[in-house]
Order: structure tokens, then C-alpha cells, then sequence
């Protein structure tokens, strides 16, 4: 039985019992939808379906439809996809890391959190497939047995590598989270009344009836997958930093992009929970579970990655300037003063400046406070992968060659579609699945949750 | 009364066949017997088809329906009924020919496929003439939509016979009313076709007039006031030390497209000595680039600087000097003067411009240098421009005059490049019958009664008198594709001499040419040389009466020099894509022509260009009036260029050559009055909220102090050390310093058969762009138009990198302390000073033997070849351009969109006709894949097998790439780099051999020779 000192705060406040948990979380999937939620949704619609006429456009006229050029093979197209990947990290960690070191405060994140991992994941595969001039032809990629002679993939490739390591992130991840939504499916089964709600939660509960056996079986397999998925949340980024660094690019060929990477992911993560969760705490009533301690704890994530991401970026320039390396010189100070300065500097601004606010108690407990943050530090990761694609790429070692990026409709219109899609998907989790491990969250309810520290002191 | 016929319907029934009657009677068929079959259960159960095989057996044939439906359209090959006895499909033929357009000769070996001329290289045979960018693209003309496909009268198709019955009625009417027939024509080298206008000219009593668009008219005159003789003299680039031009652009457009290979000649430094050449210009031309002193003047100050020099010359030669200002270039003068006087006899002075004062004072000098019949040879002359800028004034005002009563015009077009162009239009409504033989319906001829469209070059027989003594001919390489005539045989049909112009030409040829030699062996070597005779000259000119016209200072005015692209030239081919295309030599700018400005005077006036976000230039527009005239251009900043002087090319704003070439630019012809190429007084009117969009495929111009991309030293510094400025980089390791190529990860690739080498001497490269464009018309790289090209998506698999030198060098930036973003910022800013220096630096794929490309493509489409070459699988590639991404040097080109067959990117792969010039041994890539040099490998390919069906080893020579054999100067070698008997193999041991990006370690199979400017 896990012991808690009393004195620490409670991470279920109001005096919750079992019962109001499952009334809590089940409340969203039972109750009918109010116009907040509607306009979100068709806002989010909307945006999707531009976007994927965005894509049918490209798809249909060839890659000239974007702002590329002979310069500049990437931009906005990578740009996203390692934005969304690295978005997609802090599900994940929360999950597997966090239950490895017994963290109880993941507990009533954690669901929503691996929904916005697989959501980006999502988002994110989608941009290695349509950035490819011939997208009907991506099975190319995947090491098939073939008639086209002895033809097999190149595997030194850091792209293929990133087939690999994307598909067995959103594997593992899924996984993870169906495992975990089981209990919680069978929950909304029993209490249904509808038949056709019934049935379907049924079908998603796989028959599970509470059985020590089953509850066993549960708590042994998350921690298999979460000891399988721990080595995954450092490979994926690990991998994706690797198009960079295995390359000749100066701004790209870079030692330290790996734990750079990471660390980057993890922050442009756990901001973006912040981003959904300070809405859904407050839209779906889930302030007891969500608490000010949550969002403590998040964002002093926050604070810790962004100032690891610092670090590296103040490392880079100091070891371009130690290579004594022109090229690399001249990329590192071009990012700062060149044509996309601006970029560069936003990315400093958002990136290493802004998490520093928290230090201070008041702010990072302050909910509008860190709502504005996690924006800013979205942002700026952004702008993180555009600086390292597009401001390395402009300008690398024949100046004959430099040029100069400006995105299309269609670019945007992209990047735009994939947030709708995102919230597309997210919304219609909020209203469908419990959005609370309800049930691994009662498992604290008798140590940490504020009417357990109220009985103590009795 | 009836006759009883029998009617039947078939001969069965005429038999009386008893079936048929049976069948007769049963009007409908039978039913199917479905009831008995289905309502019988013991029968349905002994089948042995159950209703899951009758599924099955549906759906199989639903599928199998449908998949036959989905067949890939097929396009039919059709065999040769009767094969021609020479072709064989897949074999390409080569015939000797040659090429004449008004400016430039060269003898060419055309290759031939399947009966299409696709390629030319220039014919060894022939030291005279030479292939440039424009004769290299006049391939895709043949394959022009907009030629005309039957003779026009009035505007309307008609037919050969009703247009000639019409003609000769015309101009026999003429003949008796007594105005005169005048046959108006650019200058003509063919001996055989003069000799049909003779004939013509004495049946119509007519008059022939001969005027040249690029006019040297002024050069001829002061050569007959000189040497009394009217000629133009070859020039012996090849023997002269010192070479003085004033504003002749002898790389470029200047008399001859010859000069750039005998200038090289004297340029290698291997030798021990160089050349040297100093130019003295107003725009920077391509010449002018390659320089070793060039020195910017204003426009009007050229003759000034000419009298400094003749003064210079004078004192040393110890005759009596003229009267005249100091020149404030007397320093760079005097150094010349030092020079030239130096190498008396072994020198050259030159001069371009139409002005004859100026030719004068040149021949001058010259005579001073004791060049003339040295370096100067007037016992061989060029007879590539002879026309006389007096008689089509004469002309256009007997016109005007109503004398004119029949005009015939061959291969002019007055309308667009005549200044008087209005008033020539004018004449011509007062002339009863005008005749064109345009190939298409051009400015001119649509002005004109009759068009009897004449054959391209390329369809027709034809000979040739470039040089004295040199004779070539011109042979048919297709049949006419259109209804069209060659003007010699409407000509000799018109003066009844028949209408076979093979046979005139040939007994021509047995009669005044060919002496004991066979026709066949000289049309097999496409040139005939004849013994010619020294012709002394005698000078005779007096200076003291061309001082006072030369020393004439504009004064304050602003000053215009019209000149010539590469590309364009005087804008006969403005309609093929592939000259549009190829970025201007110095401005890297395409699809245009536009003004040319000094950064300080553009900054002095308030004019300015800049880049907009995706990195495309815009600039300023003016109107520039001169004399009434005026013009609304764009402004581009210029380096290099005078102060003071703007230029702005000729050869633009096309209104009949075709759907490529109308509408591109200005025509700048209409300033051209009297021929002029220099004119002062212009004023120049910025045009508030204009702004134009330009297309360059360069936007960055200087090296950023990355001085080891193009290497550069002095002929002396390299007499010292072969490997002056080129030192063997070393890297810092724990082993000591290493040579880059020591320090590697990987394993080496097995290098045992070929290992292509491609060498390229930046010392000989001019950066006149024939590569470029053979590399287009060899490997069908498709053209993308101004838009594209505006968004950096040039898609040339060669480029020429150009180069301009800047004010800030590190060593600047240590000495005064500045710090390293100004220093930057300050070296992305080409030098405003006089010492601008401009490098060109042609790079293709370098064919990496550590190639980054190949490591990162994830389906392995761009892999290594056993012999060096870094290879494209274009069926395998998925696009994803990390290759691109990670090429160092940038020379991977995607196909942003499909580029043939699309309506979008009407050039000419979307035609059938067009689509004619592509070779059919290179694939023509689809959207969505990655393209690049593949050196030719069609050409290895096919040398290999024809020496593997000899029996034989490759040997060098055999295999050639398109750039290579496109470049005239010699500056392109390629071959086999583990051949020690190769000429590649030498290049590369070369002391001044280096690699680009050599501390990458990419190991190119590309090599490049360090530059050497002849300074001291």
C-alpha cells in the first residue's frame, strides 16, 4: 500500500469519492455536447478539409505547388512533421517514464496525454508521405519483397530509419493507450443505456469483467510496454535528429542533435498538454483532478527542457566558432543576423528567454500565465525546426546556390489543416473516451486525494 | 410489261438451303431452358457448380474484365516499309554542315536520329567559325510551331504555283513600269546563292542591298579609308602577347563567333606565358570578365582614352603626337602602352562599336605596332558582315520616294531592327510587290504581299565563303517539314534557271571550287580549303582629321550602350526557350533585357533593386528617352559598369517570332539610329510604384571569402609555384595535419574498369553558356519558363557560376578590425571600385566517390557506379529530396511539376513537333523525381558497345560528354581518369588541379584548374 505524507497536497481535491470519479469522468461521454464544443469542432472541421484539399491539390499538380526551391528541399513540409513529432513525446513520457519512477500525478494526465501523442504522431506521418514528389510510390520505403529484381531499401538511410522508428512509436504508443483505456471502456459499458452505446463499448472493453486476474494481468503488461515504450521516447527524436545530423549541412552536421532533440521534444510536449489540458480541466469540469499541483509540476517540465534547449543552442555557437570550420561559422551566425534573423530570434525569444518565468512560484502556478506560455513555447519550437531546415539549407556552401524560402497558400493551408485535423480527432476523444485513467486514478484516492489528508487529520 | 426477278437475301437462300427454312419459320428464338434446369433439385445437386464457384467465377471475370481495362494507352511504332539504306533505328548519323545566320559561321557535324537532326558539335575540320551558345540551340528552331507552313499571299495560304505565277506577273510588270526591284538582304557568304541573285539581279535589272542588324559597317569603311579595301581582317588571337580591346566584346558578339578557342590558345600558362588583355569598357561584357586588367569607361570618353593611347604609342614609335586632355585612365594607359609597345607585332589592339572615328585611330595604332599583317591578316578575310549602313538609307528613302517597285527581303527583318523601322514600314506601302522568305511570319514579313517561307539551314542544300579560301557546304539533315521553299531555288524560279538548286550548286562547285577534288569527299568533310594569297595593306590614314570628333566629351550626359546577349544576339532565335533561358553570362539573368546601371550612379539617382521573401530580385523601372524616343525598362544594378553609362541588350521585345520570344523585353533597336551603338544624351525618369520582376538564376554574387571555391593566382606568383593558389589543404588531427582525402570513414568503391573523369580549366572557361545549352538539347532537360525560374527552380544540370570580387577580404577585415557580421555583410556586396573582378565556374555533378547524395536516399535510387559515376534511377526515386538537401555543391534538379506534355509549360515539349528535338536515348523525367548530370552516361553507354563490337579497349577520345564537346576553348576534358595514356589523367595531375569543397571529402570525379590572371 503506497503511504503519503500527509502533508503533501492532495492530487484529487474536493473531497472526491469512487463514485464521483466515475460520475466525473463519464459525464462528457453520456451528457450531449454544448455549442462551445460544436463551434470548436467545426472550426477544427473546416481547417481539416482545407488542408486536405491542400494536400489533393499538391498531390494532384506535383510539389512546385509549395514554396520550395533547387536551394530549399525542405521547409515547411519537415518543419511540421518534426514539430508534430516532437509534440508527440510527452504522451509517452508521461506514461512510461513517469509510471517507471511511480510518479501518482501522471495518473490523471496521462490518458489525455498519450491521445495528443497518437494525434500528433498521426499529423506527423503524414508530411514524410506528401512531401514526396511521388507519394503514390511510398511503399518504395518499406523493406516489401519486390519483382523489381534484388531492389531493397537503402538502410543507411536516416530516412528509412524514420519509417522504422515513427511506425514503432505510434505502434507502442497505441498500444499503450488501448491497454490503458480498457477498465475505463468496460466502465462506460456497464453504465450505458443505450444499446448501440452498449454494444460498442462492449466491442472497445474486450470483455473485461474486473477480475483479480484481469487487473493482474493489466498492471504486469503496463509495465512491459511501459519499459518497451521508455527506450522509444528517447529513440523517436533521437532518429528524427538524425536527417540533421548525419548530413554535411553546416547548421545540420551537428553531434549534439540528439539529446538536443529530445530535450526539445519533451518541452514542445509537455507545453502542448498544457495547451489542451488548461481547456479541458475547465470545459469538462475536471478541475479536482487536474489541480494547480498538475500544472505546477508540468510546468516546471517546461522549465528544466527549455533550459537544457538553451544550453544547446548557446553549445552550438560556441562549438561552430571553436570548429574554427567557416561554413559552420557562417551558418551559425547568418541564423542570428541574416535574412531570417527574425526566425531565429523568435526561436531564442520562446524557447530559452520565455521558461524562465517560471522560476517564479507565482507564475507557473498561475493558470493564464502558463496557457500563454504553452503557446509561446509551441511556437517556438516551430520556429526551432524551420531556423535548423530552412536558415541551414538557404545559405550552405556555394554561395552561387544561396536563395531565399517564402511559403505558398498551399504550404500554409497544410500546416493549418493538420492543427484542424488534430483538434478534429481530439475533440471527438473528448466526447467518446475517458478522458481520466479513472481507474488507475482511484487506485490514489486512498492516499493522496484531499478527503484521504481530511481523514488523516481525524 | 414484267419481268419476273428473283430477290434473295443470301446465297443459302438461293440454294434453297431446307435449314434456312426451317430457321425462317422460327421467328423469335427459343428461351433458355432455365425453369427445367433450376426446377429440376436432383439435377442442380449433381452439378458440381455450387453458387460459391458461380461467385467466384463472377467475380473473377468482373476483375479480370476490369483489369484488361485498364490498359496503358499504346503508342504505335511504325517499321520502315522500305528502310532507308543509312538509317538504322538506334544508330545516330553524322553529317557535316554548316551554320550561317547573318553573324555567326560554324562547320558542324550534325547528329541525326532516326531522321532527326537532335544535336550538333562543331566540325574539327574547320579552324574557322565556331559553335556558341545560339548555333548550339539552332536545332530546336527547325522544330518551331510558329514557321510557316505554306507560302502566304496577302495574308492567306496559297500554293507555290499561284504565288509564283502572281510574283513573276509582279515583277514583270515592275520591269517595264521602270522602278526598281531591290533584293534587301543580310550579308550572304554562299557563293552559290550570290550567284543566283546575280542571275536575278540581271533579268529584273535590280539592286541588291545588304545591311547586318549588329552592323560593323563603320569597321569596313575605316578599313577602305586605311587600307583601301573594304574588309574585315581575321584576327590572330592565338599569336598575339598583349591583346588591347576597347569595348570589342570578341568573347561574345564581336564580329565572330571564332575567337574565344584562338584566344584561349594563348592562355594556357603551362606554357610558361600568357597572353595579356586588357579591356576597356563601358558595360561589363563577357570579355570583359575574363580580363586580366579591365578598366570601366564611361561610353563617350572611349575615344579619348583611345587618343591617350595613341599618344602613348606615338611618343615611343617617335612620330608626332595629337592634342588631347589627359585621360584619367593614363596609369592603366601607360602600363598597357608599356606592353603593347613591348610586344611590337605580337600585339592587338581592337575596338567594337559602330563608330568609324574610333576604327579608325585603331588602325592606327595598330600600324604604330606594326600588327597589321602580323596579328592582323587581311590576306584572309571574314566575310561574315559586309553590308553597308549608306545604302539601306538610301534604300528606305528611295522607298519613301515611290522608286521602289518590288522588294524582295532574305533573311532581314527591318521592321524590328531597323531604327527607321516606322519609317521602312511606311516605304513599304509605296512598294507595289514586296516578297519575304522568312521562315515565319515576323515583324516584317507580315507586312510584306507575298511570304515564300524558306527552308531552315537544316532542310536545305547550301554552301558557304565565311573566310577567304574557306569554302563549306550546307546538306539537308531532314526532309521539309513543311511546305516550304528555299528563296535560292524561288529565286532561280523566278529567273528561270529551274528549280533545282542541288545540281546548281553542285556544278558550281565542279566549276569554280572544287578543282580536282570530289563533290563527295567534300561534302563528306563539309569544308574545302583553298590556297589563298598574301595581300599586303598600306596604311593611310591621317590621324590629325579624327582627333577632334573622338575628343569630344559628352560631358555630363548620361550615356547608352546597346549590346548583345550570348543568349539572344540580335533576336533572330528570340523564340527559342532554350536561348531565353540561359541565364546572361554576367547577369545570370533570364528571360529579359533591362538596363544596366553602376550601384553608385543607381544610388546617386534613386533607382534600386531588391529581394523580395522567397529571394527573387526586383527592380526599379525608368523611361529613357533619347532623342524623342522613349522606352519604359526595368533597372538592374550592375557591377562592373561605368558610371554614368547605362546599357541595355538588343535582340528583345519581339512582336512576330513566336509564342516563346513575343512580348519578352523591350526592343531596344529603336534607339539604334544610324546604326549607332553608343548614344549620349540620355535622361532617365524613375516610373513611380513600377516594379519588375526579374528571373535570375544566381542571387548571391560573391564568394563570402570562400576563396577556395574558385582558386585564382597571377602568371607570376604560378611561374614561382605551379601551385600558387592552389596549396594542399591539411586538416588538424591527433595525427598531425592530413590531407582531407586521407581522413575517411568509409570503405572505397571498387575502381577497376572506367573511372569517368570530367576536367575543367577555369583559365580557359570564358562562361559563354554553349554547355549549358548542350547539355539541354543532349539529356531533354526540359525549360520551366520566366515564373519558375523566378522561384529558383532553374532546372540546368550545368550551371555557370559567375563570381564578383568584393571590397571586404578577411585580410581587410583583420587589418581595420571589423567585426564579423559587418564583414559579411560587407563582402555580400560586389566591389563598386575600378579592380571588380569577375570568376566563372562551370558545376554540374561533380560524380562524388563519397557521395553524400547516395547515403541518404532511402530507396536507393541515386547509387554508385563501378566506373565513378554517381547514378540516377529515376523509375525508383519517391522524391524526397534529401539528396538534394545534401548535395554540397546544389547540382540536383527536382521536377517541381511535370514538365512535357503539359499545357502549363508551353516551350515546346508539349507538342508533337517540338518533342522532335528530344534525344531518344535519355529519358524525359516525370514530376515528382530527381534529375541530374549524368556525364552523358548515354554516350559512355554507346562508345563502350561500339568498341566491344571492334574487339577492342576504350580508348580516350571515344567517349565524350555534351559540355565538353560544346566548349570550343578546350576548357572541358573528359575521359577515363584510370587511363594513364588519357588527356583527363594529366589534367588531373596537374599542379593546378584541385576539387571543389575538397575538405568535404566527397572525392568529385570533377576536377577544376586554378584560374591565372596574366597580372603582374
Amino acid at each position: 500500500m503506497h503511504y503519503e505524507s500527509p502533508i503533501r497536497e492532495p492530487l484529487i481535491l474536493d473531497d472526491k469519492s469512487l463514485h464521483d470519479i466515475t460520475e466525473d469522468v463519464a459525464r462528457p461521454i453520456e451528457g450531449s455536447a454544448n455549442k462551445w464544443w460544436w463551434a470548436l469542432f467545426l472550426i477544427s472541421l473546416l481547417a481539416f478539409l482545407w488542408g486536405a484539399g491542400c494536400m489533393a491539390y499538391t498531390v494532384g499538380n506535383g510539389i512546385g505547388v509549395w514554396g520550395l526551391n533547387k536551394t530549399v528541399g525542405w521547409a515547411w513540409d519537415i518543419t511540421n512533421f518534426v514539430w508534430w513529432v516532437g509534440i508527440g513525446h510527452a504522451g509517452t513520457l508521461i506514461s512510461a517514464v513517469l509510471l517507471l519512477f511511480r510518479q501518482k500525478w501522471r495518473l490523471s494526465i496521462n490518458r489525455s496525454a498519450e491521445a495528443m501523442t497518437i494525434f500528433a504522431v498521426m499529423q506527423a506521418a503524414l508530411f514524410p508521405l506528401i512531401h514526396m514528389g511521388r507519394p503514390w510510390l511510398a511503399y518504395f520505403v518499406f523493406p516489401l519483397p519486390n519483382n523489381f529484381g534484388s531492389l531493397w531499401v537503402n538502410f543507411n538511410s536516416p530516412l528509412l530509419w524514420d519509417v522504422f522508428a515513427i511506425s514503432t512509436y505510434f505502434t507502442v504508443s497505441l498500444v499503450f493507450w488501448y491497454m490503458g483505456l480498457i477498465p475505463d471502456f468496460a466502465m462506460i459499458r456497464d453504465r450505458a443505456k443505450k444499446t448501440l452505446t452498449k454494444k460498442v463499448y462492449t466491442i472497445l472493453s474486450f470483455g473485461w469483467s474486473g477480475r483479480a486476474k484481469h487487473w493482474q494481468r493489466f498492471e504486469e503488461l503496463s509495465l512491459v510496454l511501459a519499459g518497451l515504450a521508455t527506450p522509444l521516447v528517447l529513440s523517436v527524436h533521437t532518429i528524427v535528429s538524425m536527417d540533421f545530423a548525419t548530413s554535411v549541412i553546416p547548421g545540420w552536421h551537428t553531434t549534439i542533435f540528439p539529446p538536443y532533440f529530445v530535450a526539445g521534444a519533451i518541452f514542445s510536449g509537455f507545453a502542448m498538454v498544457q495547451t489542451l489540458l488548461l481547456v479541458m480541466r475547465k470545459v469538462l469540469y475536471m478541475e479536482s483532478y487536474i489541480t494547480i499541483k498538475h500544472i505546477e509540476y508540468m510546468n516546471i517540465v517546461i522549465m528544466v527542457t527549455g533550459s537544457i534547449v538553451g544550453v544547446a543552442y548557446i553549445t552550438e555557437l560556441f562549438i561552430a566558432w571553436y570548429s574554427g570550420v567557416e561554413f559552420e561559422q557562417y551558418a551559425f551566425l547568418n541564423r542570428a543576423t541574416g535574412p531570417y534573423w527574425w526566425a531565429y530570434w523568435a526561436m531564442m525569444t520562446c524557447n530559452v528567454f520565455s521558461p524562465q518565468f517560471m522560476w517564479s512560484k507565482k507564475l507557473r502556478t498561475s493558470i493564464a500565465f502558463t496557457f500563454f506560455i504553452s503557446i509561446v513555447v509551441n511556437i517556438g519550437m516551430w520556429f526551432e525546426r524551420f531556423v535548423i531546415i530552412v536558415t541551414s539549407l538557404h545559405r550552405d556552401y556555394l554561395p552561387s546556390s544561396w536563395s531565399m524560402f517564402s511559403p505558398t497558400f498551399v504550404d500554409i493551408g497544410i500546416f493549418v489543416g493538420t492543427i484542424g485535423f488534430f483538434f478534429v480527432l481530439f475533440l471527438l476523444y473528448a466526447r467518446t473516451f475517458p478522458v481520466i485513467a479513472q481507474a488507475e486514478l482511484k487506485t490514489i484516492v486512498k492516499s493522496s486525494s484531499s478527503q484521504s489528508k481530511k481523514n488523516h487529520h481525524e | 410489261m414484267a419481268i419476273n426477278k428473283t430477290y434473295f437475301q443470301s446465297l443459302s437462300q438461293l440454294a434453297n438451303n431446307p435449314k434456312l427454312d426451317l430457321l425462317q419459320e422460327k421467328e423469335f428464338a427459343d428461351q433458355l431452358p432455365t425453369e427445367a434446369f433450376l426446377g429440376d433439385e436432383d439435377k442442380l445437386s449433381e452439378s458440381s457448380t455450387s453458387r460459391r464457384d458461380f461467385l467466384k467465377f463472377l467475380g473473377f471475370s468482373t476483375a479480370a474484365a476490369s483489369l484488361a481495362a485498364c490498359e496503358t494507352p499504346i503508342q504505335k511504332v511504325i517499321p520502315y516499309v522500305v528502310k532507308p539504306e543509312e538509317t538504322i533505328a538506334g544508330i545516330a548519323n553524322w553529317y557535316a554542315s554548316s551554320f550561317y545566320d547573318g553573324n555567326d559561321f560554324a562547320s558542324l557535324l550534325i547528329k541525326n536520329r532516326e531522321g532527326r537532326p537532335i544535336f550538333l558539335k562543331s566540325n574539327d575540320l574547320c579552324e574557322y567559325g565556331g559553335i556558341n551558345a545560339r548555333v548550339q540551340a539552332s536545332v530546336l528552331n527547325l522544330y518551331d510551331t510558329s514557321r510557316l507552313k505554306d507560302p502566304m499571299d496577302n495574308g492567306v495560304s496559297s500554293s507555290w504555283s499561284q504565288v509564283d505565277k502572281k510574283i513573276i506577273q509582279g515583277l514583270s510588270a515592275n520591269n517595264i513600269s521602270g522602278k526598281g526591284v531591290v533584293i534587301l538582304s543580310s550579308s550572304i557568304i554562299s557563293p552559290s546563292t550570290n550567284s543566283v541573285i546575280k542571275a536575278f539581279v540581271r533579268k529584273y535589272k535590280a539592286k541588291h542591298v545588304v545591311y547586318d542588324a549588329m552592323s560593323v559597317s563603320a569597321m569596313l569603311d575605316a578599313n577602305l579609308e586605311s587600307y583601301n579595301r573594304r574588309v574585315i581582317p581575321t584576327y590572330l588571337f592565338e599569336k598575339a602577347d598583349v591583346v588591347a580591346s576597347f569595348a570589342a566584346d570578341f568573347l561574345g558578339d564581336w564580329l565572330d563567333s571564332g575567337h574565344g578557342k584562338n584566344f584561349a590558345a594563348k592562355r594556357n600558362p603551362n606554357n610558361g606565358s600568357m597572353s595579356r588583355h586588357y579591356q576597356f569598357e563601358s558595360n561589363l561584357s563577357l570579355t570583359g570578365a575574363n580580363a586580366d586588367y579591365r578598366t570601366p569607361v564611361k561610353a563617350s570618353e572611349m575615344g579619348l582614352v583611345l587618343l591617350n593611347l595613341y599618344n602613348l604609342i606615338a611618343k615611343k614609335a617617335g612620330v608626332s603626337l595629337v592634342k588631347v586632355v589627359l585621360s584619367e585612365h593614363r596609369n592603366t594607359l601607360q602600363k598597357m602602352a608599356d606592353d603593347l609597345w613591348k610586344s611590337k607585332g605580337k600585339s592587338l589592339v581592337i575596338a567594337g562599336g559602330n563608330n568609324i572615328h574610333i576604327h579608325l585611330l585603331v588602325n592606327a595604332i595598330n600600324d604604330l605596332l606594326n600588327n597589321t599583317g602580323k596579328t592582323i591578316d587581311f590576306s584572309i578575310q571574314s566575310n561574315l558582315k559586309t553590308g553597308n549602313d549608306q545604302h539601306i538609307a538610301q534604300l528606305i528613302q528611295d522607298m519613301n520616294d515611290g522608286k521602289i517597285g518590288a522588294l524582295i527581303a532574305y533573311n532581314v527583318n527591318p521592321v524590328y531592327n531597323l531604327a527607321q523601322g516606322e519609317e521602312f514600314t511606311r516605304g513599304l506601302g509605296k512598294v507595289d510587290l514586296s516578297i519575304s522568305f522568312a521562315e515565319k511570319l515576323d515583324e516584317t514579313a507580315a507586312k510584306m504581299n507575298f511570304v515564300c517561307p524558306d527552308h531552315n539551314y537544316l532542310e536545305c542544300w547550301n554552301d558557304a565563303n565565311p573566310y577567304t579560301g574557306i569554302y563549306a557546304l550546307v546538306q539537308p539533315t531532314i526532309h521539309p517539314l513543311f511546305n516550304t521553299r528555299q528563296a535560292q531555288v524561288s529565286l532561280m524560279s523566278w529567273s528561270d534557271l529551274g528549280d533545282d538548286y542541288y545540281s546548281y550548286l553542285k556544278d558550281y562547285w565542279r566549276s569554280n571550287i572544287l578543282g580536282v577534288t570530289s563533290w563527295n569527299s567534300a561534302l563528306h568533310d563539309g569544308v574545302h580549303k583553298l590556297k589563298t594569297k598574301e595581300k599586303p595593306v598600306k596604311f593611310k590614314t591621317s590621324v590629325a582629321n579624327i582627333v577632334a570628333p573622338l575628343a569630344n566629351l559628352s560631358g555630363d550626359s548620361i550615356d547608352l550602350v546597346l549590346y548583345s546577349k550570348t543568349g539572344l544576339g540580335s533576336g533572330e532565335f528570340a523564340n527559342n526557350p532554350w536561348l531565353q533561358e540561359l541565364p546572361d553570362p554576367i547577369s545570370k539573368t533570364t528571360w529579359d533585357n533591362y538596363l544596366t546601371i553602376s550601384p553608385r550612379f543607381a544610388k546617386d539617382i534613386g533607382l534600386n533593386n531588391e529581394y523580395v521573401s522567397n529571394g527573387a530580385l526586383d527592380g526599379d523601372v525608368v523611361d529613357m528617352t533619347i532623342d524623342g524616343v522613349t522606352l519604359r525598362v526595368p533597372i538592374l544594378i550592375q557591377p562592373g559598369q561605368a558610371y554614368k553609362t547605362v546599357g541595355l541588350a538588343i535582340g528583345y521585345g519581339r512582336s512576330g517570332s513566336g509564342k516563346a520570344g513575343d512580348g519578352v523585353g523591350v526592343n531596344a533597336f529603336v534607339l539604334a539610329k544610324e546604326f549607332k551603338s553608343i548614344l549620349s544624351g540620355v535622361s532617365l525618369t524613375k516610373v513611380e510604384d513600377a516594379v519588375h520582376e526579374f528571373a535570375c538564376t544566381q542571387l548571391h554574387h560573391t564568394m563570402m571569402g570562400r576563396d577556395r571555391i574558385v582558386k585564382e593566382t597571377t602568371l607570376s606568383e604560378f611561374n614561382k609555384d605551379p601551385r600558387a593558389g592552389n596549396e594542399q589543404m591539411m586538416l588538424e588531427t591527433h595525427k598531425g595535419p592530413q590531407e582531407p582525402e586521407k581522413i575517411t570513414l568509409w570503405e572505397e568503391h571498387d575502381r577497376d574498369v572506367h573511372w569517368w573523369n570530367l576536367s575543367i580549366d577555369l583559365n580557359s572557361c570564358t562562361g559563354c553558356g554553349a554547355c549549358i545549352i548542350a547539355c539541354h538539347a543532349e539529356n531533354n532537360v526540359p525549360v520551366v519558363g520566366k515564373e519558375e525560374i523566378r522561384k529558383s527552380r532553374d532546372m540546368h544540370w550545368l550551371r555557370i557560376d559567375r563570381y564578383y570580387s568584393s571590397d571586404m577580404t578577411e585580410e581587410v577585415a583583420e587589418e581595420e578590425g571589423i567585426s564579423s557580421i559587418d564583414k559579411f555583410l560587407a563582402m555580400e556586396v560586389a566591389s563598386t571600385s575600378k579592380s571588380l573582378e569577375v570568376v566563372f565556374q562551370p558545376v554540374m555533378c561533380q560524380h562524388c566517390n563519397h557521395a553524400p547524395c547516395e547515403t541518404v536516399c532511402p530507396v536507393a535510387a541515386t547509387t554508385h557506379s563501378r566506373e565513378g559515376l554517381n547514378h540516377m534511377t529515376y523509375n525508383r526515386c519517391v522524391g524526397t529530396r534529401y539528396c538534394a538537401n545534401n548535395c554540397p555543391y546544389k547540382v540536383r534538379r527536382f521536377n517541381w511539376f511535370n514538365y512535357s506534355d503539359n499545357d502549363q509549360f508551353d516551350f515546346y515539349m508539349n507538342e508533337d513537333l517540338g518533342k522532335m528535338v528530344l534525344n531518344p536515348d535519355v529519358t524525359v523525367r516525370s514530376r515528382g523525381v530527381m534529375e541530374k548530370c549524368s556525364m552523358c552516361i548515354q554516350n559512355i553507354q554507346k562508345s563502350k558497345l561500339d568498341a566491344k563490337k571492334e574487339r577492342r579497349k576504350l580508348k580516350d577520345g571515344d567517349v565524350d560528354c555534351a559540355c565538353a564537346t560544346a566548349c570550343d576553348t578546350g576548357a572541358m576534358v573528359f575521359g577515363d581518369g584510370l587511363d594513364t595514356s588519357s588527356k583527363v589523367y594529366a589534367q588531373a595531375r596537374d599542379p593546378r588541379s584541385y576539387h571543389l569543397l575538397e575538405e568535404l571529402n566527397t572525392q568529385p570525379s570533377v576536377w577544376y584548374q586554378t584560374k591565372i590572371r596574366n597580372k603582374a
